[in-house]
């Protein structure tokens, strides 16, 4: 029984918030940190909670922990030690194995991400913007209270127009293929395949592999807690756009060359079922816009070539032991809008998201290291995920095509990787086990 | 003709000297270092010492094994081989085990896919008649490849008759040559 009423919302249920906030936090002071904790943690509401809630709600809020955050708030050594190795060693340690290199290396990151001082990150989905502007001031002074707390930055987030549908600052549509986890009730899209067991995204529960993972100790800690990875992705709109206006000749062709390096038209039309012209019908219909294989409808690429970014992030029926990499994701767009027409105006905007994950190092660094920035990934020999690989301008796209292929040599980079960080996201219980852990230690 | 993909020429037989310095910047996957590819493609040689009196379960190993690739041919396929070479030898009365593959990827990236393999019935037998495997291995993925890395021993020395060649090419290769065949027989 997956054991809703412990589980923070963010992982199961998804909030009706137009706009957001992320506050990322250090503590320097455990008994500060434990009275910031303690102050807020009535406000993380359960997904039982939310599912109960009157739908008058305005603010979720969500709180999760880097493993020196976990150090800051008391965890003792022989605990901490317990946790994956990954989880340890934070995401800019293992920027190598991420592709996290050149201009995406953390040498570069913003905010305080990438410092061993990072220990906390409070997450704020509000209805509206008045919301969060009240929240932030709540907050505010709750910190100023808190001996030692301290915001080391923070990021606001609206939906970018128009508010119909999720979509990113290139304007693909999102949200097309999440997971569903076993127990929750929901019921996965056509296509999506069936509902995943709760141990690939929670804690304390029997995983893909028909197993139940080792937790990390004490299990009141751990038990209904999941990982999280949080990537901040500089989108450059203005480049972007360039690119597609230098590789077709009209509004058409470009659309088309949008297409193909998604896989799926800006309108969320996959490219297998509307492979020469854009069906927004299609698109906008959960119950087709995702059903779809590789194997049998589309093996040489022809329709979605073998590189394309959704081909990279779900390989479906091409992948072995796919539903071990399955991730669930969160965020939200950052930054104003570029209008169509407008040029580049240096503003960053992106995409700053979470991937909620049972295992970091299988499911999220496995996606990075082999899906996304794996030259050789599908014999494809010199290339990367044209939306998010590392890319440095050297490597190209195949957009397979009959009789000849068409080959894009050179591909800019569309994104820069701004900041990261790995996060554990404790269940319920295990954020009052934090707050009172100066009250059962005696090393306090 | 230069294989156009990885700009090797499978031509050309190659032979590669591994230093230990090219060991120790071997870029970092997600388990530890990335053996480097050589001209015999990635693989990795475990040797280590079976607990006294196990052997007749190798031997039992192998028959399952063979059972278990003849029922389903493409039983490891996600494991992107060419070879594999099991071999158990003696040193002053005690027996080691040594397992060697010939890999088209490098044995980081599909690490939980080959645990994955060996977590499916009949093939999980070998490993854990072991001296020092872990016994939580099928629930705990990092102690299963820490004991992997642990006993791996890496080459100094490859060698390729046809280098760099993947097992997909060489069997496209293959194919087309017995394409070519069934074509001049009904060209009779």
């Amino acid at each position: 029984m997956l054991e809703i009423d412990d589980i923070q919302h963010f992982v199961i249920e998804r909030a009706k918030a137009l706009a957001a906030r992320y506050e990322f936090l250090s503590f320097r002071d455990a008994k500060g940190a434990r009275a910031w904790l303690s102050a807020l943690s009535g406000t993380v509401s359960s997904a039982a909670q939310m599912r109960a809630a009157p739908s008058s709600d305005r603010r979720w809020v969500t709180l999760a922990f880097t493993w020196n955050g976990l150090r800051a708030l008391g965890v003792d050594e022989a605990s901490l030690a317990t946790f994956p190795e990954e989880f340890k060693q934070g995401m800019a340690a293992r920027a190598e194995v991420l592709g996290d290199i050149g201009a995406n290396a953390p040498e570069h990151w913003v905010g305080g991400l990438a410092s061993p001082d990072l220990h906390a990150i409070a997450i704020l989905f509000a209805g509206d913007v008045a919301e969060r502007e009240r929240c932030r001031q709540e907050h505010e002074a709750l910190v100023a209270q808190c001996e030692g707390v301290v915001v080391l930055s923070s990021l606001d987030m609206e939906a970018t127009p128009p508010f119909d549908h999720a979509h990113d600052h290139f304007g693909y549509r999102d949200r097309l293929s999440q997971p569903v986890i076993e127990g929750t009730g929901e019921e996965p899209t056509p296509g999506s395949g069936g509902p995943l067991k709760a141990g690939e995204f929670i804690l304390g529960y029997q995983d893909e592999s028909g197993q139940e993972p080792v937790l990390p100790q004490p299990e009141i800690l751990s038990r209904n807690g999941s990982y999280i990875a949080y990537r901040r992705l500089e989108e450059h709109v203005g480049k972007f756009r360039d690119f597609l206006r230098q590789n077709g000749d009209t509004p058409d062709e470009q659309e088309l060359i949008a297409a193909k390096l998604m896989g799926r038209w800006r309108s969320g039309a996959p490219l297998i079922l509307a492979p020469e012209k854009d069906d927004p019908a299609l698109g906008a219909d959960p119950q087709r816009n995702n059903d779809f294989n590789y194997k049998e409808m589309d093996p040489k690429g022809y329709a979605i070539p073998l590189g394309a970014h959704i081909r990279r992030m779900n390989p479906r029926d091409t992948a072995p032991s796919m539903n071990r990499r399955r991730m669930i994701r969160r965020g939200a767009t950052y930054g104003p809008p570029l209008p169509e027409g407008t040029p580049e105006d240096g503003v960053e905007r992106g995409i700053a998201a979470f991937l909620v994950c049972g295992s970091l190092i299988r499911q999220f660094e496995f996606a990075q290291n082999v899906w996304i920035n794996d030259k050789n990934f599908h014999e494809l020999g010199n290339e990367r995920d044209p939306i998010v690989g590392a890319q440095d301008g050297t490597l190209e796209f195949k957009i397979p095509k009959r009789p000849i292929r068409k080959k894009i040599t050179g591909l800019p980079a569309f994104t820069t990787v701004r900041g990261g960080a790995y996060f554990f996201l404790p269940g319920i219980k295990a954020l009052h086990y934090l707050a009172t852990l100066g009250n059962h230690s005696e090393s306090e | 003709m230069p294989n156009n993909a990885n700009s090797e020429d499978w031509s050309k037989p190659s032979a590669k000297a591994i230093t230990k310095e090219s060991l120790a910047d071997a870029e970092q996957g997600r388990y530890g270092p990335i053996f480097p590819k050589s001209p015999a493609c990635y693989g990795f040689s475990i040797i280590a010492k079976i607990i006294p009196g196990r052997e007749p379960v190798f031997y039992e190993y192998a028959r399952n094994i063979e059972k278990g690739v003849a029922q389903k041919p493409d039983l490891l396929a996600v494991l992107k081989l060419h070879y594999l070479r099991w071999n158990l030898f003696e040193i002053n009365g005690e027996t080691y085990f040594q397992y060697m593959g010939i890999f088209d990827t490098d044995f980081d990236k599909y690490t939980e896919d080959a645990i994955g393999i060996f977590t499916a019935s009949g093939l999980n037998t070998v490993f854990e008649n072991l001296e020092g495997f872990p016994a939580d291995w099928k629930t705990n993925a990092p102690a299963f490849v820490k004991f992997v890395r642990d006993h791996h021993r890496p080459s100094f020395l490859e060698y390729g008759e046809y280098p760099y060649a993947s097992s997909d090419e060489i069997k496209k290769a293959l194919r087309l040559k017995a394409a070519f065949g069934e074509m001049l027989d009904q060209m009779q």
